[in-house]
């Protein structure tokens, strides 16, 4: 094995929090707090920067805690993990934006850092002015702009409005021109923070794909996202990151099947059972009391995929006086009805009034990735007898539909996913 | 896509981050490579500065111009100071080319880094270019402004004397002292938020702690060494010396001057690196 061109040895960052402000009660107090305020401000902003070393302090949160790992050159390295886990500090450490409380980083290379596009642009500059001050900004030097420049103008897909100043832009534009200079680095060692979720998905798709060809050219990348989708197709190794600390260092597909394990394990039993509000079955004969949301093997879970079915158990409460027949409706997280059932109306199903749970299954499930909830309703003799509005949330995490999708990410576009085919007609 | 050709991982310049303490050597072979972004900083201060205003770059000639008819009314009409035997409109203006520099150098350059907050927390570049972009970029207007001196000078038939050849000198000692004062307050500014506000009157403070409005010979003799203290005071009376022939060539000041700044620049570059490794932390 060759040497490692960047070796990180016990990292550790700490910050402090601001101490939390306490509100006055009174007019005395207020005056008070005014006058020894800056006293007590100024031991504040002092302590920003000063640590004791040895007893820990309370406000302290340390974002990193002694993370070690290699990367090998040209390897592609992924950090995962959940949101203020530590992993954009990594980077920012590994970019000298800011420093380490403690150990020790070893690169060899030119090292860049994406940790924003468009970082450095100035709204009244034009799209060419502002190539040039991002790109210096990102470590180039003016020569090497102009090299590049036709092809960061083609990329970027706004040549019509290169010299209007970049405040007239529309968002897209300004990302794609932003991504396209970030693009042309030629740094020996990358360090990219989730810069992908910006953009329409066409321009996403490109991104990747460009990313891709940096990976491919030999280049060390170090890539941060949480969508394991991209993770999977441009890394071969991954990290895991949870907590500031380092949980897992391996294969990239056996990282992501433990953190995303680790996240299914996470369902909070609580939202998966469901007790109904008092408040809301005031005084009714007959209603929803319980609902349970889990899986087709049994385990309690509001987490699914693309293409899963979801198993609902209902309980039910009171006497209804004579057969009843439950109604699920859909929505998606914009209040968007996508789809009903009904055992009465669609399937002549009626239960009888002593039974006392139903259990029932919806799916596979062709829903795009995002967030759901299910309203739940009971009808008898064709009166809505009981609607608990709400009932129950779950969410897709991954949709996959395509075999050969470009494992961009999962779909989020449109409600629903339709199974198509392409072919091509002989003229 | 061609496989980029890569040297052995022994032969590529090797970087090591590690917690630093204390004092820093400044890594001026970092900031030679880093040329291209000071430019590109400096010329998007230039052109940001005046865009999307109607008189544009005619603003770097009316901020001393008014203050000059100003001061020419109050100071100059009403209260009577002495002018050196030159008028007072250009005894005065001579002054406020030099003090508007430093004033906007100052201002802009102790504010840079709250400015480039932003960059500072994403992308790494030698911290150092933030506070000495304004400081280079305001020269631009101090040219402009100048221009309009020479023209004042035309007007009231006033000959510069030999001693205008250490003009330059005299200009690179007005940007030292301003990079000194203006690293040293950024890095303070980026920590303690008040230097924002202090900055405002500390720039009217020493306006009059400078002699832009009077002449230095309102200073005792004995007293003008200790006034020297303050660089700008060598300057501006270096300026209207050279430039109006209204007193000889104060170089005694001018050397006390020129010690206290570069002492400033020197205590402002090694302040601002002790300090700059939080910057990205505190801002």
């Amino acid at each position: 094995m060759s040497e490692p061109i960047l070796k990180v040895n016990n990292l550790s960052k700490r910050y402090r929090l601001g101490a939390a402000e306490k509100g006055y009660k009174t007019f005395r107090e207020a005056v008070v707090e005014g006058i020894t305020a800056p006293i007590k401000n100024w031991g504040k902003l002092r302590r920003l920067t000063n640590f004791q070393n040895g007893n820990e302090e309370e406000d302290v949160l340390w974002a990193l805690k002694d993370v070690s790992f290699e990367v090998a050159e040209g390897e592609v390295l992924g950090i995962i993990g959940r949101n203020g886990a530590g992993k954009s500090t990594i980077l920012k450490i590994l970019s000298r934006i800011t420093e380490p409380s403690a150990g020790l980083v070893e690169m060899h290379g030119r090292v860049s850092s994406l940790l924003e596009v468009g970082t450095g642009f100035h709204p009244e500059l034009t799209g060419r002015e502002n190539i040039f001050l991002n790109g210096a900004i990102l470590g180039m030097r003016k020569r090497e702009i102009e090299r590049k420049f036709d092809e960061i103008v083609a990329f970027s897909e706004i040549e019509k409005f290169l010299d209007t100043p970049v405040k007239r832009y529309s968002s897209g534009m300004y990302v794609r021109l932003a991504f396209a200079v970030a693009a042309h680095l030629e740094p020996e060692i990358l360090l990219i923070d989730e810069v992908l979720a910006v953009g329409d998905i066409a321009f996403q798709k490109k991104c990747l794909g460009k990313m891709g060809e940096v990976a491919h050219e030999g280049r060390t990348v170090l890539f941060i996202s949480h969508n394991m989708g991209a993770i999977r197709s441009l890394c071969s190794r991954a990290i895991w990151i949870s907590g500031g600390k380092l949980v897992k260092n391996g294969g990239v597909d056996e990282v992501i099947r433990g953190y995303e394990e680790q996240q299914l394990g996470n369902v909070d039993d609580l939202s998966c059972v469901l007790n109904r509000n008092p408040l809301q079955i005031e005084n009714q004969s007959f209603y929803f009391s319980r609902v349970m949301i889990s899986d087709t093997e049994n385990n309690n879970t509001n987490l699914f995929k693309y293409d899963d079915r979801i198993v609902l158990v209902c309980d039910f409460n009171g006497d209804p006086g004579d057969s009843f027949s439950p109604e699920f409706r859909i929505y998606n997280e914009t209040h968007q009805l996508i789809a009903t059932g009904a055992s009465a109306a669609f399937h002549s199903k009626y239960f009888d009034r002593k039974v006392r749970q139903v259990k029932i299954v919806i799916g596979p499930l062709p829903l795009t990735s995002g967030k759901y909830h299910i309203s739940l309703s009971v009808m008898v003799n064709y009166d809505r007898r009981d609607t608990w509005e709400n009932a129950v949330c779950f969410t897709i995490s991954e949709c996959q539909p395509f075999a050969r999708s470009w494992n961009i990410e999962s779909h989020t576009d449109g409600v629903c996913v339709i199974k198509h085919t392409f072919s091509e007609l002989a003229n | 896509m061609e496989k980029v050709t890569v040297p052995p991982v022994a032969a590529k310049p090797s970087l090591v981050i590690k917690p630093r303490k204390g004092w820093q050597v400044i890594n001026f072979r970092e900031l030679y490579d880093y040329r291209d972004l000071f430019y590109f900083l400096i010329v998007r201060d230039i052109k940001v500065r005046y865009k999307q205003t109607v008189l544009g770059g005619l603003w770097a000639i009316i901020q001393p111009l008014f203050m000059m008819i100003v001061f020419t009314l109050f100071f100059g009409r009403l209260a009577g100071v002495s002018s050196d035997g030159v008028p007072y409109p250009i005894f005065n203006y001579s002054a406020m080319v030099a003090w508007t520099y430093f004033s906007n150098a100052i201002t802009s350059s102790s504010n840079s880094l709250i400015q480039e907050s932003n960059l500072i927390s994403k992308v790494y570049f030698p911290r150092l270019l933030a506070p000495l972009a304004p400081v280079v970029a305001f020269l631009l207007d101090f040219v402009v402004s100048f221009i309009i001196l020479i023209a004042m000078m035309l007007y009231y038939g006033i000959h510069p004397t030999i001693m205008t050849l250490t003009l330059p000198l005299l200009v690179v000692l007005m940007m030292l002292t301003a990079s000194g004062v203006g690293m040293f307050l950024a890095a303070l500014n980026a920590q303690y938020r008040d230097i924002r506000y202090t900055i405002t009157f500390l720039v009217q403070l020493w306006m009059f702690a400078s002699p832009v409005v009077y002449s230095v010979s309102l200073i005792p003799e004995k007293y003008r060494l200790i006034y020297a203290l303050n660089p700008m005071a060598g300057v501006i009376e270096g300026f209207r010396s050279a430039l109006l022939g209204t007193v000889a060539f104060p170089t005694q000041m001018l050397l006390v001057s020129t010690l206290v700044s570069v002492v400033m620049f020197v205590v402002g570059i090694f302040y601002f690196k002790r300090t700059e490794r939080y910057f990205a932390d505190v801002i």
